[in-house]
């Protein structure tokens, strides 16, 4: 109950955002709504059933195509969005049953291959997908203004029904399954979980949303290449901010997501040379020092300032 | 004819391979880190490579050992002082700590370097042979044979040297080594320090072959995964079969199905073998 008010209050202070700020602030609130999208969608597998997945890239570049190619035919806006997201969550399923069965650094590097695989895909197919020249997509009749507001609700609707998927699949079987395969799999699998069902369910609530989240970004920029949209980052990037934000947790992921974007506009853009090593330094720093989570250490760091016990 | 040929080229191509891939094989075989600034120690290797060639007039078949000393020491260093930390840690968190420690090292090469392709360009290359119908870059072969010999000499090092068998103990079983006597932190970090030696020693030898730059790195990397994965993990002779299966691969898929292929043919191959036998051609089963 708690979670669905706090996730209703934050919607709610989100959607109050338009009033406030101008169209970078809301340019930044879609950035800020499509990366929780995308941390959400990491912690399904890698948060909850402890898989090291880096297909996030290759979900977010097949859903941005799946949908760039199906608007480039006159498809509706709308169709094309949930065509998108369904494209991803049926790769999913079917990359799943193959690569799934592999554990640690394996499974980590067949992940990253599915996502490179895709883009030499998209790379040698220039008839459908425009190849490496990138594809250009409609322009919606709008004003600059009434754009930037369409997408901001639409990425932060995605992102308030992947959080709302996150705090049902916690509370549900499902989550508490696949909490026993990150602990001990093969205890799971004696105990009648069934490892390799709950898995590929995980896998594929991992790819339906960030298949959307790429669908609205391709038709929020007009334009996408492969290696913007198979870029290893938009990886590697949810999995840092959950790892920031606390790992398995529900509004980890969007803490993660709000703190990493906030950091990189106020610092990062002041030293545009350095960008790729301030995020490694901020990896390391966060590997080496708060393991838990930002959140973790803040309330231990409270628990340390309060007083041990009563004091006579 | 043109078959030779390409078995010629292939069988080239897979030496220069198994020299990138064994030290990232060793690093992932002992001490179970999958080391993705192996990429970048590898460039690295090349700049010492060719900044020596540029001002010293050293010959990168002999700065092949300066650089690999070089990175030795880097290597020993990041492992002793960082990656030691989490050894114990889970697989992600190691993963995640190479990358961020990769993304530092490669941004200072972008900034101290640019990302400028640069060639070493040899006042005196060693011209071609003609074996009959094969033709053979002469600089390409004795680059390979190095290489070979480098792997060859890691081989003999943890097979015969006490610290040799100090790695292979760590790698059969850690706590086991341990009782025994072998300071496992260091034996990680000599560990982590040979894997650089090798990648900046295979740096300098490619130097001569491939233009020079950080935006290289990830390419590198990428094939060391995948002879990795064909070969089978953490056995030198694993890395020589792999490298040599992939580079055949490759020159045999680019002839007949075109260069523009090469990678995704390669990671196609990635992902069919991690379905079927995830342990490699010369891998153990069983072994995670």
């Amino acid at each position: 109950m708690r979670d669905w008010l706090l996730l209703l209050l934050l919607a709610l202070a989100c959607s109050l955002l338009p009033l406030a700020g101008d169209n970078y602030v809301l340019r930044l609130g879609t950035i800020v709504a499509m990366y929780a999208v995308l941390a959400q969608s990491w912690n399904f597998i890698g948060g909850l059933a402890g898989y090291p997945s880096f297909a996030t890239a290759a979900f977010f570049g097949l859903g941005a195509y799946t949908s760039a190619v199906l608007l480039s035919y006159g498809a509706p806006t709308g169709l094309a969005w949930t065509a998108a997201g369904g494209m991803a969550c049926l790769f999913a399923a079917l990359i799943g049953g193959a690569i799934l069965h592999l554990k640690g650094h394996y499974f980590a590097i067949a992940s990253l291959a599915v996502g490179e695989v895709l883009r030499e895909v998209v790379n040698t197919t220039p008839d459908l997908t425009g190849g490496g020249m990138g594809m250009n997509l409609p322009v919606p009749k709008l004003s600059v203004a009434a754009a930037a507001q369409t997408f901001y609700f639409s990425m932060l609707a995605l992102a308030a029904l992947t959080t709302a998927a996150a705090i049902i699949v916690q509370r549900s079987r499902l989550g508490f399954g696949l909490r026993c395969i990150q602990q001990n799999e093969d205890a799971a699998n004696i105990l009648g979980v069934n490892a390799y069902g709950y898995k590929t369910a995980a896998f594929c609530l991992s790819a339906v949303f960030a298949g959307m989240a790429g669908a609205i970004y391709a038709s929020w920029v007009h334009y996408i290449e492969p290696p913007d949209v198979f870029d290893i980052l938009l990886a590697v990037k949810p999995l840092v901010m959950v790892l920031l934000g606390g790992i398995g947790t529900v509004f980890g992921p969007i803490i993660g997501a709000f703190l990493l974007i906030a950091f990189e506009e106020l610092v990062w853009r002041s030293f545009l040379t350095i960008h790729a090593a301030m995020l490694g330094g901020i990896i390391v720093v966060l590997v080496l020092f708060m393991p838990n989570g930002l959140l973790a250490l803040v309330r231990s760091g409270l628990a340390r300032l309060r007083p041990a016990g009563p004091k006579p | 004819m043109i078959y030779l040929q390409v078995l010629a080229n292939g069988l080239v191509l897979g030496g220069l391979y198994a020299a990138i891939a064994v030290g990232f094989s060793l690093v992932w075989g002992v001490l179970n880190v999958i080391n993705l600034l192996h990429g970048s120690f590898i460039v690295l290797g090349s700049y010492v490579a060719f900044f020596a060639y540029a001002y010293f007039g050293i010959h990168p078949f002999l700065s092949a050992g300066i650089a690999g000393a070089a990175l030795f020491a880097l290597g020993y260093v990041v492992q002793a002082g960082l990656v030691n930390r989490v050894i114990a840690a889970p697989v992600l968190i190691t993963l995640i700590l190479t990358f961020g420690l990769d993304l530092i090292l490669n941004n200072a090469m972008l900034l101290a370097f640019s990302a400028d392709y640069r060639k070493v360009n040899l006042a005196h290359p060693l011209g071609s042979l003609e074996l009959g119908p094969i033709f053979l870059p002469g600089d390409r072969v004795a680059a390979m044979v190095l290489a070979f010999l480098l792997t060859a000499l890691l081989y003999r090092v943890l097979r015969d040297s006490r610290i040799g068998r100090a790695i292979i103990a760590v790698r059969m079983d850690r706590e086991a080594a341990a009782l025994m006597g072998v300071d496992v932190k260091r034996i990680n970090a000599i560990t982590f320090g040979l894997g650089a030696f090798m990648a900046g020693a295979a740096g300098a030898l490619l130097s001569i072959i491939y233009p020079i730059s950080p935006l290289n790195s990830s390419l590198f990397l990428g094939k060391a995964f995948v002879v990795c994965v064909l070969g089978g993990l953490g056995s030198v002779p694993g890395a020589m079969v792999g490298g040599v299966a992939l580079g055949l691969i490759e020159s045999f898929g680019a002839y007949w199905l075109g260069p523009e292929h090469a990678i995704t043919l390669s990671f196609s191959i990635l992902l069919v073998l991690l379905f079927v036998r995830p342990s490699g051609i010369l891998g153990k089963r069983g072994y995670e």
